[in-house]
């Protein structure tokens, strides 16, 4: 059967979740295989041997750290040389975007990104205009690269033994250019990667710039925290935890949005969740169309007595 | 020094946004306008222009007629000068075919610094900055929240996830930055009266040696099989959460759905 490459996320050989659901994905099309640009392929194997993964390709270059995305472009593109693959997979973050971009170029492939589904035939859907239209499409040239969204599907295991193979790799100084200069590591929160939660409660200008009550129902309810641009410009959230048109996408099984009015621009971050309950004090605000519950209220009251309650019934 | 901001005229977000017959995106759907997105590589640009000696800030488009509005705004807000490249070859272009227009006309425009908006609003891919500098062979610095040139080096500040990135390269380099890299500013009344005295270009496909079978709908290396509406969502429940009956009922929504 043709084999199917997947880019690995993962820091320190532990491998994110959004891998496992491309693995499971993979698996329609063909044989996995995944591949690990830097270092941690022989931590991650097992774990991607139990979705599926007979083959983790270990693909190491210094150049990884020292410049921005272009070495591990270079360096897929010659793994895509080797290996002829039928597809390759890539999850839609910033950073596999830009290498599955300049992979379509190098190997002169269709690209498609953002994809919530890939069927079988390789035809994929997207959902676009801010989730109002749904796209089903086809790569027609080269090998498809295909970025999937995080929470797309839910991943299934297949173990197989996963055998580690190294990949020597050339990096040209073409690729040598953007160089990183400087690497402030940030504070992990500690709640669920947001695009990987399955719940999450995000904060609008309605929380007057008290995101207490917020997280505190969303550490209730083991969730990851989001937020609005309006938030965000405010100063009350960091920036990687905006939702939307300019911040994260977001698929959860369910969203709360609190005190967020439901721009366009929030909503293309958030409609393809499973569910949407909203709390705002605006009767009117857009945001209510498109909740399966909506709480007509101040979220200062409602969030904590929703919290309580919680807690209360989990003691 | 030379900038070249690549600027979108798209389909307005706020807007009924739909697709034609062909799969692309339909223009007469919705009114249009310059990329919001785009409007934050130009303040960057003018940036660096009101800061420095001599510095041209030319926007380029590539889009059919009505995209001229799109340089129109950018010589408002202050941009010197305008290439529109327009060629019927190049309607329902994918991503890789836009970057090879994109990146031709880069080339013959000789600019020292390409800047992008994040994305565009209406495709939103956000992959059109990479594949330009993969194509020209130029450093590619992108998702930018700041953005400085001092003599050749340009630098950017990269918010991502795990980390805050400071990356630098020499010029030429391609940029892309994000919303967050600061308010655009709006065009003055002399600016407005100013652009229509600006000079702007003209560029076809032959221009930029592109062979026109290389692009467009026929060319793209995807295809669309279908577009379809997301059926609107069924209505919800809504309750004013008076004696606490809203809290009540998002406690029995989380447990009904076993997220409690
Ligand atoms: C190019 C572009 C990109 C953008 N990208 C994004 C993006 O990625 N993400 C994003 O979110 N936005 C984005 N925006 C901004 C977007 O248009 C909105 O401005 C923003 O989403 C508004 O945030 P908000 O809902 O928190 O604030 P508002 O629209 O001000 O809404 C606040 C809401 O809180 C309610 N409220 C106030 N007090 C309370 C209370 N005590 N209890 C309950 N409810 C209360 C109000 O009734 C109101 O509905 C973008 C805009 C542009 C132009």
């Amino acid at each position: 059967m043709a084999e199917v490459l997947v880019v690995v996320e993962q820091l320190d050989g532990v491998v994110a979740k959004p891998t496992f659901e491309l693995l499971t994905l993979a698996r329609r099309l063909g044989d996995p295989v995944a591949v690990v640009l830097g270092a941690g392929a022989d931590e991650a194997a097992s774990a991607l041997g139990q979705y599926g993964a007979g083959t983790v390709i270990s693909v190491q270059d210094p150049a990884f750290e020292e410049f921005l995305v272009a070495p591990k472009a270079e360096a897929l593109a010659q793994v895509v040389q080797s290996v002829q693959p039928a597809a390759v997979l890539l999850t839609s973050t910033l950073e596999s975007k830009e290498i599955a971009a300049r992979l379509a170029v190098r190997v002169g492939s269709g690209l498609i990104t953002d994809a919530t589904d890939v069927r079988s035939d390789g035809s994929t859907t997207q959902t676009v205009f801010a989730g109002n239209w749904s796209v089903t499409a086809q790569v027609r040239t080269g090998v498809p690269v295909i970025t999937v969204k995080a929470n797309s599907t839910a991943a299934e295991a297949a173990p197989v033994d996963a055998a580690v193979r190294e990949l020597p790799v050339t990096i040209s100084e073409a690729s040598r250019t953007a160089r990183i200069i400087k690497s402030e590591p940030k504070k992990a929160s500690g709640r669920p990667e947001l695009t990987e939660a399955a719940i999450v409660v995000s904060g609008g200008r309605g929380t007057g710039g008290d995101f207490g009550p917020v997280e505190a129902l969303a550490d209730a309810l083991g969730a990851a925290v989001g937020a609005s641009r309006a938030a965000v410009d405010s100063g009350w959230y960091p920036h990687s935890y905006q939702v939307g048109q300019t911040g994260k996408t977001v698929s959860p099984q369910l969203y709360i949005a609190a005190g967020i009015s439901g721009a366009i621009q929030h909503r293309a971050g958030m409609q393809t969740s499973k569910a949407i309950v909203a709390i705002n004090k605006d009767p009117e605000a857009p945001i209510f169309a498109l909740a399966d519950l909506g709480v007509v209220g101040d979220l200062h009251t409602v969030l904590p007595a929703v919290t309580a309650e919680i807690t209360a019934r989990k003691s | 020094m030379r900038i070249v901001v690549l600027v979108k005229y798209v389909p307005d977000a706020t807007g009924e946004r739909s697709f034609a017959a062909d799969g692309t995106v339909d223009r007469a759907a919705a009114d249009g306008l310059l990329s919001e997105l785009d409007e934050y590589a130009i303040e960057q640009a003018l940036q660096i222009a009101d800061e420095g000696d001599d510095v041209e800030v030319v926007a380029m488009t590539l889009g059919p007629d009505d995209a001229a509005d799109a340089i129109k705004r950018s010589l408002q807000m202050g941009a010197s000068a305008g290439i529109h490249i327009n060629d019927e070859a190049v309607h329902g272009s994918d991503s890789l075919a836009t970057s090879t227009v994109l990146a031709a006309a880069i080339a013959k425009a000789e600019p020292d610094l390409v800047v992008c908006g994040m994305a565009s609003t209406d495709g939103a891919m956000g992959v059109v900055p990479a594949m330009i500098a993969e194509r020209l062979g130029w450093p590619g610095l992108t998702f930018g929240a700041t953005l400085s040139v001092s003599g050749d080096t340009v630098s950017i500040r990269r918010d991502g996830d795990v980390a805050s990135q400071t990356i630098e390269a020499s010029l030429p380099a391609v940029v892309s930055v994000t919303d967050q890299s600061g308010e655009a500013r709006y065009p003055s009344m002399k600016g407005i009266l100013a652009a229509k005295k600006k000079p702007v270009q003209h560029w076809a496909l032959a221009d930029l040696g592109v062979e026109p079978a290389i692009v467009g709908l026929a060319a793209a290396s995807s295809t669309v099989l279908e577009t379809t509406p997301r059926p609107p969502k069924e209505a919800g429940r809504i309750v004013p959460d008076s004696d606490g009956a809203g809290s009540a009922a998002l406690v029995d929504f989380l447990s009904a759905g076993k997220y409690i």
